[in-house]
């Protein structure tokens, strides 16, 4: 372990380092409420409830913030009989009462 | 049904975060389903200590206020199946945090986990009182330090006092970690000694963390001690701890590094 650690001198504060300015640079993009990030994340979810009722705990999002670019992922579970309508799913792929998924991804500066 | 363990010292930067994701991460690697919830909000700092801070989309707030469900809001550990993270709110205050709210979500984490950790932040305001609000058993941090002995010593009486369970006339189960021990420094009669302090304290013993560099090493890359170097000292004292917490019984002791004769000619490297 210490022979490793002589070789590996640059250490962890480098990493340290990189975190630091990669969240502070977004938390101060953040300060006056104009996360980009988190608008495009309720008025995508506003889209989506104006055609669909979107039960809250049927979606799920994961966020990835990253130096250049960070991804917005969110999944929403849409009931079969709209799933049918819009996505053309045939009946046999879905069993009764099953959802199909449909997930949107975007990545945003 | 899981327990509500509140990680609480009063004063500041004497440890609790780091111990809250060393006990989480000990917990979730002992197998236990793991909640631990950030209550510092405004300056939430347990996402980053645990490498989750670019993750982070909803947080407590947003659930008690219903603007999120409970499992859209917990970030999953990437590392460990088992551990999640509900992170606090970075820009609103805490006055955001209704009793009725906190008291909902609680509840909810208490179906879904076995064991759920409040980190508290500093002081005794509402922050602090409502992460102990709820809690099964707590564990006060302490640094063998004047102030850091006396903020425990208020915080001891409010745990006995503001919390459910001392309302409900019951007992608050409370356990003590010393954090930042210095055995040499201590032997010297530079440092509060261990029972200088449970003297003071009177209350029982969990863990004697050893100042290590360790600690700051795991905090830079955002890893929980005992999961960063399961093997070093302070890895070894908080994975004891959460054998006591979980009802074994095992000899207290002082973990060590072994100093290789490398390390003693390198000790100024960085950490």
């Amino acid at each position: 372990m210490s022979l490793l650690n002589m070789f590996n001198r640059r250490g962890s504060a480098p990493v340290a380092r990189d975190r630091l300015q990669l969240i502070l640079a977004h938390e101060r993009a953040g300060v006056g409420g104009s996360d980009l990030v988190m608008v495009l994340r309720e008025e995508i979810l506003a889209v989506i409830a104006k055609h669909v009722e979107v039960e809250r705990d049927k979606v799920q999002i994961r966020l990835d913030r990253g130096q250049d670019m960070s991804t917005l992922d969110i999944d929403i579970e849409l009931p079969l009989t709209l799933a049918n309508k819009v996505g053309g799913a045939r009946a046999g792929d879905a069993k009764a009462g099953d959802t199909k998924t449909k997930t949107a991804k975007l990545a945003a500066a | 049904m899981a327990k509500i363990l509140v990680v609480t010292s009063g004063k500041g930067g004497v440890g609790k975060t780091t111990t809250t994701a060393a006990l989480g991460a000990a917990l979730a690697q002992a197998g236990k389903s793991v909640a631990v919830v950030d209550f510092d909000v405004g300056l939430r700092n347990l996402d980053l200590v645990m490498g989750a801070e670019r993750r982070v989309v909803y947080d407590l707030i947003n659930v008690v206020n219903g603007d999120a469900k409970l499992n859209q809001a917990l970030i999953r550990d990437k590392r460990l199946d088992k551990l999640h993270l509900l992170p606090a709110s970075q820009t609103r205050d805490k006055d955001a945090l209704t009793d009725e709210g906190v008291a909902r979500v609680m509840e909810e984490l208490r179906d879904k986990f076995d064991w759920v950790i409040c980190d508290s932040p500093a002081g005794i305001e509402r922050g602090a009182t409502l992460a102990m609000r709820h809690a099964d058993v707590a564990v006060v941090v302490t640094n063998p330090e004047v102030s850091s002995v006396r903020d425990s010593d208020r915080i001891i009486g409010l745990l006995d006092s503001k919390t459910l369970k001392a309302e409900r006339g019951e007992t608050m189960e409370k356990h003590l970690i010393l954090t930042r021990y210095d055995p040499a420094r201590a032997e010297r009669g530079d440092m509060l000694k261990i029972e200088d302090v449970l003297e003071i304290l009177s209350i029982p013993l969990l863990a004697i963390i050893p100042e290590s560099t360790e600690v700051l090493r795991a905090s830079n890359v955002g890893c929980p001690v005992t999961l960063n170097n399961p093997l070093c000292a302070p890895a070894r004292a908080y994975t004891d701890a959460v054998r006591r917490l979980t009802g074994e019984a095992v000899p207290m002791s002082v973990p060590t590094d072994k100093k290789s004769f490398l390390d003693k000619l390198f000790t100024r490297r960085a950490a």
